[in-house]
């Protein structure tokens, strides 16, 4: 496809950015569309992206929200690798060229834009919920005491904001499309290591199955691409420590 | 509404790059898996060919003691060695023991499971399956 210049205001550099699109409606294939950028220091790939839809291509698809890496929505494959597009400056990426391409693993909607439902469906498997008959809140009920190392326990687990790229970046999703993936299973571990939880075998028996917690090989990829610093790997080794009966 | 399935496959799963020395270790760990499988069954075969009489052994057993044979007899040793010593990383990995503890995350996020520890020992898997291999290679190409 034709390259274009942006007419935004002049910035001494500029980047090459290819997008690709696809509209299942009416194609299958993934064509580029290449597009000149202007960037400064703390341009981002969706700053970028949205200066081609507002200037250039208004027919870009892409998914995003709060611009801040809270609400997970513009996941997607930069450069070869999966992350948020908001939280990716230009200029980090060392590159004059910067490839956007909608996140594997997952089926594409139109161009950046994935359908996430398969992460969500498997996310509630997982009872994310705590499961503890008296955690009502009734008259009678007072709140829950943890002590810090209580909480240090599982913190770190919830701050998963369902950005999908765990699972995108995961070698057996690549391969597996019943995979539970890395998101879900850090999930469940989130909450059986909560200590005023009581839905651990419950959840140790939704993960422990022929495509389950066992097909995870420790690649750590999930955990390298992850935004938030969740560490799904961690996690998912920590859970199969209660499988294997090392923690209790 | 249609959806494209955006499946990475073999291709994406194989591929050691991007992701650092984990997913390299990842990648050699399953070819080295293979191919000590397929070690395994020729080597029943190999072995099973004595049921056809001295003759037949000794001709299979010929076949080992040419350059080919020795280099691919290397390469088992290599793939043993690595499989053996990074299988006992993640043997201690997988029951959640030398990955690090759960921490309230700080920017920029550097993954505790990714932990030095764990990448010294993937290294040094590499390097004893050199030695290893250079080992071998002296043994049955030296007189
Ligand atoms: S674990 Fe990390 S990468 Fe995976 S969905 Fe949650 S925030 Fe995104």
């Amino acid at each position: 496809m034709a390259e274009e210049q942006s007419p935004t205001e002049a910035s001494s550099k500029t980047v090459t950015l290819r997008i690709a699109k696809s509209n299942p409606e009416h194609d299958s294939a993934s064509q580029f569309a290449e597009f000149k950028v202007p960037y400064e220091r703390w341009t981002t790939v969706l700053d970028a992206i949205l200066d081609v839809k507002k200037h250039m291509d208004h027919s870009v698809a892409v998914r995003y929200s709060c611009r801040q890496a809270s609400c997970g929505s513009c996941g997607m494959k930069i450069n070869g690798r999966p992350g948020l597009a908001c939280f990716t400056k230009i200029s980090e990426l060392n590159s004059d060229v910067v490839t956007v391409e909608p996140m594997n693993n997952y089926p594409i909607v139109r161009d950046l834009v994935v359908d996430l439902e398969g992460m969500f469906s498997t996310h509630k498997k997982m009872k994310p919920f705590i499961i503890n008959e008296e955690s009502e809140v009734t008259a009678n009920t007072k709140e829950f005491l943890q002590t810090p190392e209580q909480v240090e326990e599982y913190i770190q687990f919830s701050n998963c904001i369902k950005c999908g790229l765990c699972n995108s970046a995961c070698p057996t999703m690549a391969t597996d499309s019943s995979f539970l993936g890395p998101q879900a299973l850090t999930q469940a571990y989130r909450y059986v290591a909560d200590n005023r939880d009581k839905g651990k075998n419950e959840r140790l028996k939704i993960i422990d199955e022929s495509h389950g917690i066992w097909r995870c090989h420790f690649a750590g990829s999930c955990s390298q691409v992850c935004p938030k610093g969740v560490d799904p790997a961690m996690g998912i080794q920590m859970l199969r420590g209660y499988l294997l009966g090392f923690k209790k | 509404m249609k959806r494209n399935e955006n499946r990475e496959g073999i291709k994406g799963m194989a591929n050691p790059g991007r992701y650092g020395i984990e997913r390299v270790s990842y990648w050699l760990m399953r070819i080295t898996g293979l191919g000590l499988l397929a070690y395994l069954i020729g080597h029943i075969y190999e072995t099973s060919s004595i049921l056809n009489g001295k003759s037949v052994w000794d001709s299979m057993l010929q076949l080992t003691q040419t350059t080919q044979g020795h280099i691919i007899l290397t390469l088992v040793i290599g793939m043993c060695v690595f499989h053996t010593a990074n299988g006992i990383r993640l043997m201690f990995a997988h029951g959640g023991f030398g990955v690090g503890k759960p921490t309230r995350p700080d920017y920029p996020y550097i993954p505790n499971s990714q932990n030095m520890k764990n990448k010294l020992c993937i290294y040094a898997s590499i390097g004893v399956a050199a030695l290893a291999m250079m080992y071998g290679l002296s043994v049955l190409f030296g007189e």
